[in-house]
């Protein structure tokens, strides 16, 4: 038997509350953390809003020294990761050497640093640009300023599939409970608003053009037009249930099930993959559709991209048959930092027994037979959540959690 | 099981080339071609000499894919001919992608940056100059998507980056997911194109790469004492991997085993490395204990060998200090002394030299070393290849963020003497 993955710590950065329980708080109350981008005039674009972390202060969390030398992106990461380290109680010195490992997705990295630099070499010249854009621009720069803050020496890795990227993050953090590591520090970041980034994500086609903060991400309605980008994320800690228990450690909920899969490509005789990645992860948890009591949804809030989430949710579950929640639309979407935030606003569901809801969202887009919970939180008797994430392109994954026996 | 091999390195495009190259112990090291580098520290790179066309890249397919992609989509396809698999026969769930890339798309990015910035006067990007495939070169898990689309994948598929060691470290987790059933076909491999003025200037900023403009050829030099930096390259591998019994089923044509693979951390330094080389040799000793081999097994070494000195000398420790008394006599060397250091396709591209060093028997020299390290003694195979029976092999990575993975990679069992 293979050690189970309790989850017994999480750091929470969200544009609508930093820390958990002011994130918890601000969603089960609907307060919305989107707003008009304001750390760059975007007044020239045709979307101009976000969740937006307003009060973040990296030096409350953050050694001047590294500020210097990381983007916003990895700063949320090293605080959620302290914020993470502390509700679990974990002291990193006193887990055994080379089992405390660092599993995080990764998506944009380090925009905002990335940019200045660039700017800087193309304006200027190749010799201006700084010693620290080497380490804090690319993917894998918050995973390793973790490692080494905390000293894990443990096995590392950066998971990149977009949004989905932070089920695969957890659902490595998992493998590595199972295999080898006592601790892992696993979720992740985003800090997607810098004037390029902005750029680049809209031309994706998936970004409402709405100036509207409340009405401009509606997933699953009939007037959905795109979501927003999202600031921020969370870090969870996995740990060794066994070794939690022996600890004395609270145990918010296990991970119970995983699974991944992808998507053919548009016009390819195979079918979309999700409600089939859905029922891996079920098997995988050795739980049937029943013993389901809420989902989190990936709402892309794009229309066609809705009605493919909507149907395979139907496919596993049955029309209306189980609750179905997406608190993102109070914060954005947060890429690398999307997943884990849902799965941590699942197990405070699970904590709490109440769901959620999906603000803003009105009738419900034709084909979309799902129990979108709307309007205000409901409260529910709940143990088991499926949390689903999709990445543009195609990937899909899909991961449950259950409270602790 | 590797049961197929796709390469694109620096001095001739496909394995065969990549492995004549090896075997000769030239340097493919020159003058940076792809783009005017006046004004940098380090003007010289690994270049490969791609043509998308010659690699059956369609027109749309050059317009959009960022080069990183056309070279993991070009080792795909080379790696699936390789592999003689049909690619229809096994259900499409139960095929995975997982590829690793450091720096992503970052020519692109770049390039697009300049347009959308009006080369870097303003800071507020033009959303309406970019191309539409802008946002699939911000996000480095496009390069994963092309290849899963075009292998018909619907299994797992993601992209690990974890700088210099993505490539080994993207392997070892495809091999996990066969041996833990999630996939019965993974592609796997790594890819990066990192020579842009961006990349180069970065590394420029830290004294990483070498500064031996006046003679590139002989610029890579690891555990050479003249050595000066690393030389910055580009390329991609990918192999096919297969369940064991699967593989065997179909008489498939089995270059060697992915038997055991581990990652740690130093928890040092960004960039920096302790001289004792305690965490790869702490990778090393796990990655053996999961292959069930001893060190006196290990019939080559692959070094990480970036012809940094603390690499040199960090990695000479770590390989003593795991292999005791037996890394005096296995042999080790440094492909980047010949193809460059192409940051996180490296570690997919020495993977593939490990799995053709195990088919034809013979042993890739480390090139330019001349003047050894007298801190870094072991036997580095200088200048000329060696044929040697091999059945186990050992290949490292060590990379920013201090992380150190090591692999251990054995022929198939019907092969061994």
């Amino acid at each position: 038997m293979s050690a189970r993955a309790a989850i017994t710590g999480m750091g929470i950065l969200a544009p609508n509350g930093i820390g958990n329980e002011a994130y918890w708080r601000a969603t089960l109350t609907g307060r919305c953390g989107i707003a008009e981008i304001t750390r760059f005039d975007a007044s020239g674009y045709p979307s101009r809003l976000a969740g937006v972390i307003n009060d973040f202060d990296p030096a409350s969390y953050v050694p001047s020294r590294l500020i210097a030398q990381t983007d916003l992106w990895s700063q949320f990461a090293l605080a959620a990761t302290a914020m993470a380290l502390d509700d679990a109680g974990v002291d990193p010195a006193s887990v055994p050497e080379f089992t405390l490992g660092v599993v995080t997705a990764s998506s944009s990295a380090g925009n905002e640093f990335g940019q200045r630099e660039i700017q800087k070499l193309w304006s200027r010249g190749p010799q201006f640009v700084g010693a620290y854009q080497s380490i804090a621009w690319f993917y894998a720069a918050s995973t390793g300023q973790i490692s080494i803050r905390h000293g894990a020496r443990g096995a590392c890795c950066v998971l990149v599939s977009e949004q989905a990227s932070g089920l695969d993050a957890l659902g490595q953090a998992r493998r590595a409970i199972r295999s080898e590591a006592q601790v892992v520090v696993s979720g992740g970041t985003e800090a997607p608003l810098s004037p390029y980034a902005l750029v680049c994500q809209l031309a994706s086609g998936q970004l409402s053009d709405s100036a509207d903060p409340e009405r401009c991400f509606l997933p699953f309605d009939a007037s959905a037009r795109g979501h927003v980008p999202g600031e921020g994320g969370a870090i969870l800690i996995v740990e060794d249930a066994a070794a939690a228990a022996a600890r004395g450690a609270r145990i918010y909920a296990e991970i119970l099930g995983y699974a991944a899969g992808f998507d053919p490509w548009p016009g390819s005789a195979h079918s979309p993959s999700l409600a089939r990645t859905i029922s891996v992860a079920l098997a995988d948890a050795g739980i049937t559709p029943r013993d389901v009591d809420v989902v989190f949804a990936d709402a892309a809030a794009v229309p066609a991209l809705d009605r493919s989430e909507a149907a395979a949710i139907e496919t596993v579950f049955g029309p209306h048959a189980v609750p179905v929640t997406a608190p993102k639309t109070m914060v954005g979407r947060l890429y690398a930092g999307g997943a884990p935030l849902d799965v941590a606003a699942a197990v405070l569901a699970i904590r709490d027994g109440v769901i959620p809801p999906t603000s803003g969202v009105g009738e419900l887009a034709d084909g979309c037979r799902i129990d979108l919970v709307r309007g205000v939180t409901r409260p529910a008797r709940l143990r088991t959540a499926l949390v689903i994430a999709r990445g543009f392109g195609g990937f899909n994954a899909a991961l449950l959690v259950r409270a602790a026996d | 099981m590797i049961t197929g091999i796709g390469v694109t390195a620096p001095g001739g495009v496909g394995t065969k080339a990549f492995w004549d190259l090896l075997t000769a112990g030239r340097t493919a090291t020159r003058p940076i071609s792809l783009f005017d580098a006046t004004g940098f520290r380090s003007r010289i790179a690994a270049e490969c000499d791609f043509v998308a066309e010659h690699a059956g890249l369609s027109v749309a397919e050059q317009a959009r894919l960022d080069r990183v992609s056309q070279f993991a989509v070009a080792c795909m396809r080379e790696a699936m001919a390789d592999s003689s698999l049909d690619f229809g026969a096994p259900p499409p769930e139960r095929i995975g992608v997982v590829m690793g890339s450091a720096v992503g798309c970052t020519m692109r990015l770049e390039e697009q940056y300049v347009r959308v910035s009006d080369s870097g006067r303003n800071w507020l990007a033009d959303a309406t100059k970019g191309s539409p495939a802008l946002y699939e070169y911000l996000v480095p898990s496009s390069i994963a998507a092309e290849v899963a689309r075009r292998c018909g994948a619907a299994g797992p598929v993601t992209l690990i980056s974890t700088g210099c060691t993505s490539g080994i470290d993207a392997i070892g987790h495809a091999a996990q997911l066969i041996s833990e059933g999630s996939a019965d076909v993974m592609i796997a491999g790594a890819a990066d194109a990192p020579i842009s003025p961006i990349t180069s200037a970065c590394f420029d900023a830290i004294k990483a790469t070498s500064p031996n403009n006046d003679d590139p050829r002989h610029a890579s030099r690891p555990f050479d004492n003249r050595r000066d930096g690393f030389v910055l390259a580009e390329g991609a591998a990918v192999l096919v991997l297969e369940e064991a019994e699967a593989a065997r089923r179909r008489g498939a044509d089995i270059y060697g085993e992915i038997r055991g693979f581990a990652a740690r951390a130093n928890a040092f330094h960004m960039t920096g490395l302790r001289p004792d080389g305690r965490e790869m040799a702490e990778a090393i000793a796990v990655a053996m204990g999961r292959a069930r081999v001893n060190a006196d097994d290990i019939g080559y070494v692959n070094a990480h060998g970036s012809g940094t000195r603390q690499n040199d000398r960090h990695e000479t420790s770590a390989v003593k200090r795991s292999l005791g008394g037996h890394a005096y006599r296995v042999p080790m060397s440094s492909i980047k002394s010949m193809v460059g250091h192409s940051l996180g396709a490296i570690g997919a591209i020495e993977i593939a030299a490990c799995a053709l060093v195990l088919r034809h028997q013979a042993i890739p020299p480390t090139a330019n070393l001349e003047v050894p390290d007298p801190e870094c003694d072991l036997d580095y195979v200088p200048l000329t290849a060696r044929e040697l029976g091999v059945d186990v092999v050992l290949s490292v990575a060590s990379g920013f963020g201090g992380f150190q993975s090591a692999m251990i990679l054995a022929r198939p069992a019907a092969a061994r003497r």
